[in-house]
């Protein structure tokens, strides 16, 4: 702590040579990855060794058939992209025949499900957006009773989803609290619109404050002089928002959005608790995450597959999002402190 | 700061140590597990569901008490059965010889030994099965071998409303009962619930309406046989009482839970549930109105069995005690305790007619009614899928029925047997 | 910014500062009292939006069970019966074992993910080596991976360790989850420090590991403190893995809510797991309550700025 009191007088003492700043960036390069290494290990055998185990077992097959007389499975082989073919093109092996896949099949199931998964993940980030940039609006200006404010923002995010998924089913009970108080006799948990609703609420409930804290985050970055500039000259509440708060909060929000879409892509608890994938016709709520989990039960190889498939999905957005936004994740803020001189 | 850092970098490796420490024990199985011999005694665990009821650790004390060297460890898993069969999956692939005695659901039987897991109950293991419900007897079998023992059955009873039945006698058939729903409209209640909310509960509900009617879902090979008049005409029941409303339209999100709720609430006259309700409606206060105005009979047709059997890991170590345990387990004896402790079916046929035991459980007199004629669901290693293709194609029809819309039963059925055949495909 | 507001408006304000500046200072304090107001309101709703679900859990759990649906929003029919059998362990529920492990679980995850993840987060931040953009995607890539899709390879891994149904089992994939989260906010906190303080340090003679340890850590200690609060309710929080390689010796309190049953088959005890909720989310809320400004300035200092 003392050696804060130390003024900083000098500029670093400069190196002698080209050769010792190539040893020198060799030591560096050896004391990081040093440091890196239990990241790096851990991360490796709980992750990545699992993600090769999957891609290997998405080309393999888990049996080929039965034999008849001992009605034991026989072992299966290398099939190449069928299990992926399979999904894509929802094609099945009837009797040994590749055919399009009749009506109840998983594979029949995958594009609703890639469409129910993209529509969560947008209608949800888009609320929890909205209404995040609400609550941090309200939690950044002064006013008494704000620590209340902030402290009741932080329940719903701090409650188990389990829990929460819980306490919404509880909620949405045919004969539960919801409906008797609003005197109305919807089936939350397995009309289609009304089980994806439900879903959206209870996702938008648990995840909003802290997306709002990520964004408040930013609006504290945003200097009081900038809005005092602002209604000087005259801008009126809108124009401010748009003009000047919303660009000055983009890198801020852009992160906060990228991780909360890679999240809801991969939504899994809350439908698989509250509605078990149904609704509708009974694949209404049923997510990627909900399928691979159902295949899993029954062949673990094309279970394998969909994942992988989600995988680069979910690796896409993200791609996506990087280039198009700007999102700056790897530690370049030159970008960002351009952005933030502008303003 | 500096001591802090200390401090956490210290627990931390203490902690890493830890672990390090605890890592050895079960190692895992292999070599050709049915040749072992059958001799092999030593301590067994048993694994089952959830066990709600806190008799399962008496019973394993009991058997403690007699083979001190032959200890049984009990394992509770999740009381999903989803989640069960996925742990048993996960534990047997790995060949892991840590599970000796295991619980299985009556459908789980082709599957799990169809991949080699289960010990066949042949030879040194066979066991005397005479004095057994047939038809639980048979569940336990994958292409004419014994596998699984019973254990505890279950078979579905109709739960009605003796006061408003009146006069009229107890339906035996579907079209009988839809004949009374009537009664129920001018109570101004719903007629007739079971399970359709789309999970296992409607597999077991479509089977009956199929099997009830005279028709299967599949063959002794696994083909699917839904193109026939009688599995037509029991799927129409299930969609005309839907569109009629003699099924209420909410019954398309109803587990068990939500029908047994809206029965004990009086909102209900007919009920198709599990045994278990008898005990539930006893203590539950909500059902203190119905209470002394319900009465319990057979499924109207044929029930679909339920129920757990008892089979051996083809990978366990102790193989013997295994047996003798499973013996244990399906004495008289202790289907006579589970009775009383865990309200559950036995499957020892003796039980059922012996009149002063059935005196002090009255709910076992309808129960045989209902197994005498109860039908297995679908015999097949891949059920899961076959239950999935089932559920996915009828759901969308009752779900398609019950908002009013129309359903042509022959091609939902047609699609269903496609799917079933995929699903038999292993894709 | 100066695009904004034409000269125009300039203009037309001026006059009116002048004439009028004592009715301005009224009008402007009449302003100020209704966006108060409106502040206020907006700001109830927040709170009673974000506090209704959990009051119901908490007015639930402490209801009599035979008024389960009663939809009084009073807390009527009290009863304390439902938290006894919520650690109640007849009917195969081990609520009190499943609290003592998640707090084990979590603190030892927590206080691991911290320090590896610091020193993995400060090299990022303060070092230039090759490779560095590749690990920080592989970090934070591998995060996005379906977790329902490393279950099944998991399990096999560590069966075949021999680990099945043992802590690590449990802590293990937990640091691994808390890793990405970890590394990534205090790496954007470390990457926006000022570097004179610790070059100051060095020209006073420390070593970087001392300069880092001196100058770094207390400067890091706000943003340490906040990212071991969210890897500690990451973790507690955590329901998938545990649903899967968990069991009844292991189990943490998301898996006993999850798996909380009566004595009935098929029949859920609402009021039971609502009370078993309330005492699985109190911990965590005091945390965060107690914390609360720190979590705040937390994420204020380092979680998010781009």
């Amino acid at each position: 702590m003392t050696a804060l009191a130390a003024p900083p007088k000098s500029p670093p003492p400069k190196l002698a040579g080209r050769e010792s700043a190539e040893a020198n960036r060799r030591r560096v390069t050896r004391v990081a990855y040093a440091l890196l290494a239990p990241t790096i290990i851990v991360m490796l055998i709980i992750v990545a060794y699992p993600i090769v185990q999957s891609v290997i077992q998405s080309f393999n097959s888990d049996a080929s058939g039965i034999d008849p007389k001992t009605g034991l499975f026989r072992a299966g082989g290398f099939v190449g992209l069928q299990n992926y073919t399979n999904w894509l093109f929802q094609q099945c092996q009837i009797g040994g025949v590749t055919q399009a896949c009749p009506p109840g099949s998983p594979q029949a199931g995958f594009y609703n499900s890639v469409f129910v998964t993209f529509f969560f993940a947008i209608v949800t980030v888009a609320l929890e957006t909205v209404f995040g940039i609400w609550m941090a609006f309200i939690m950044n200006r002064n006013f008494r009773g704000r620590g209340i404010l902030r402290a009741a923002v932080l329940v719903p995010w701090a409650i188990p989803t389990a829990v929460t998924a819980k306490l919404w089913y509880f909620i949405f009970d045919p004969s539960g609290v919801l409906n008797t108080v609003l005197n109305i006799n919807v089936l939350w948990l397995s009309d289609l619109w009304a089980s994806r609703f439900a879903i959206i609420i209870a996702d938008t409930w648990k995840t909003t404050p802290f997306m709002a804290l990520l964004i408040l985050a930013g609006l504290q970055l945003i200097p009081e002089e900038t809005y005092e500039a602002a209604r000087m000259d005259g801008s009126s509440a809108v124009q401010t928002f748009f003009r000047i708060t919303l660009p000055l909060l983009k890198p801020a929000l852009v992160v906060a959005i990228l991780f909360r879409t890679l999240d809801a892509l991969r939504m899994y608890d809350l439908p698989a608790i509250l509605t078990g994938g149904g609704g509708g016709g009974g694949q209404g709520t049923q997510t990627l995450s909900i399928l691979v989990v159902k295949q899993i039960q029954q062949s673990n190889d094309s279970a394998s597959a969909l994942s992988t498939i989600t995988f680069l999905l979910i690796f896409a957005v993200a791609f996506l999002f990087i280039r198009l936004l700007g999102a700056n994740l790897t530690g370049n803020e030159r970008k960002a402190r351009r952005v933030a001189k502008e303003a | 700061m500096k001591k802090a850092l200390r401090v956490a970098a210290v627990g931390a490796t203490l902690a890493l140590s830890g672990l390090s420490l605890v890592a050895c024990s079960s190692g895992s199985g292999g070599g050709n597990p049915a040749a072992q011999s059958g001799n092999d005694t030593g301590p067994i665990t048993y694994v089952q569901g959830k066990d709600t009821s806190g008799n399962i650790p008496k019973l394993a004390a009991m058997w403690n008490a007699d083979h001190p060297k032959e200890k049984v460890t009990v394992k509770q898993q999740s009381d999903n059965a989803d989640q069960q069969l996925q742990d048993l999956t996960q534990h047997l692939q790995q060949k892991l010889s840590d599970y000796d005695v295991m619980s299985t659901d009556v459908v789980w039987t082709a599957q799990l030994a169809a991949k080699g897991w289960l010990q066949p109950l042949t030879g040194n293991y066979k066991l005397d099965l005479s004095g057994y419900l047939p038809s639980v007897v048979k569940s336990g079998q994958y292409v004419g071998t014994q596998y699984a023992a019973p254990s505890v059955t279950d078979s579905q009873l109709l739960y009605y409303r003796k006061d408003l039945l009146g006069s009229n006698p107890v339906p035996t058939t579907f079209a009988e009962m839809m004949k009374l729903c009537p009664i129920a409209k001018k109570a101004g209640i719903d007629c007739y619930a079971g399970q359709f909310a789309k999970y296992e509960g409607l597999t077991v509900n479509f089977n009956e309406v199929v099997t009830s009617n005279g028709g299967t879902v599949v063959d002794d090979k696994g083909k699917p046989t839904l193109d026939t008049p009688q599995a037509e005409a029991g799927l129409q029941e299930l969609v005309d009482a839907f569109k009629d409303g003699n099924i209420p339209k909410a019954a398309v999100s109803y587990q068990e839970q939500q029908g047994l709720n809206s029965f004990e609430q009086g909102k209900l006259m007919f009920l198709n549930n599990w045994p278990y309700m008898v005990a539930d409606i006893a203590n539950s206060a909500q059902a203190k109105d119905i209470r002394s105005k319900y009465g319990i009979a057979g499924y109207p047709g044929k029930s679909a069995v339920g129920g757990h059997n008892l089979a051996i890991n083809a990978y366990s170590k102790h193989k013997k005690t295994a047996l003798d345990f499973i013996k244990f387990m399906e004495s008289a004896d202790v289907q006579k305790n589970r009775v009383e402790k865990e309200s559950v079916a036995p499957t020892l046929s003796s039980l059922y007619s012996d009149t002063s035991f059935t005196d002090q459980y009255p709910y076992l007199v309808p129960l045989k009614k209902s197994l005498d004629s109860a039908v297995a669901r679908p015999i097949t290693p891949y059920y899961n899928g076959v239950t999935q293709a089932i559920q996915n194609n009828i759901f969308q029809a009752l779900q398609t029925a019950s908002t009013g819309g129309s359903v042509d039963v022959k091609s939902v059925l047609s699609a269903t047997s496609k799917a079933i055949e995929a699903a038999s495909s292993g894709s | 910014m100066t695009t904004v507001a034409g000269p125009a408006v300039e203009t037309a304000e001026r006059p009116v500062t002048n004439e009028y500046s004592i009715g301005r200072a009224r009008a402007r304090r009449r302003k100020q009292g209704a966006a108060a107001l409106r502040t206020g309101i907006q700001a109830a709703i927040i709170v009673v939006w974000c506090l209704l679900p959990f009051y119901w859990m908490v007015v639930i759990g402490f209801r009599d069970s035979s008024y389960t649906f009663d939809p009084n929003p009073l807390p009527i029919h009290l009863t304390f019966a439902n938290y006894i059998s919520a650690f109640d362990t007849a009917n195969g529920n081990y609520l009190g074992l499943a609290l003592l492990n998640s707090f084990g679980i979590c603190t030892v995850v927590t206080i691991v993910a911290l320090v590896v993840g610091i020193s993995a987060s400060y090299c990022l931040a303060r070092l230039n080596f090759p490779g560095k953009g590749l690990i920080m995607g592989f970090i934070l890539g591998a995060s996005m991976f379906p977790g329902v899709a490393l279950l099944t390879p998991l399990f096999a891994m560590f069966s075949q360790l021999g680990w099945s149904g043992q802590y690590q089992v449990l802590i293990i994939p937990y640091i691994a989850g808390a890793l990405p989260l970890t590394v990534y906010t205090l790496n954007s906190f470390f990457r926006e420090m000022p570097w004179d303080l610790e070059e100051a340090a060095r020209i006073d003679g420390c070593t970087p590991a001392q300069a880092f340890r001196i100058v770094i850590l207390p400067l890091a200690a706000p943003a340490v403190f906040t990212t071991a609060i969210l890897a500690f309710i990451a973790s507690w929080n955590e329901y998938l893995l545990v649903s899967v390689l968990g069991n009844t010796q292991i189990q943490t309190v998301t898996y006993a809510i999850a798996q909380f049953t009566g004595s009935i088959p098929h029949v859920q005890p609402y009021t039971t797991i609502m009370a078993a909720g309330t005492i699985v989310t109190i911990p965590l809320i005091i945390l965060v309550l107690v914390f609360q400004r720190r979590i705040v300035a937390g994420l204020t200092a380092g979680g998010v700025k781009g």
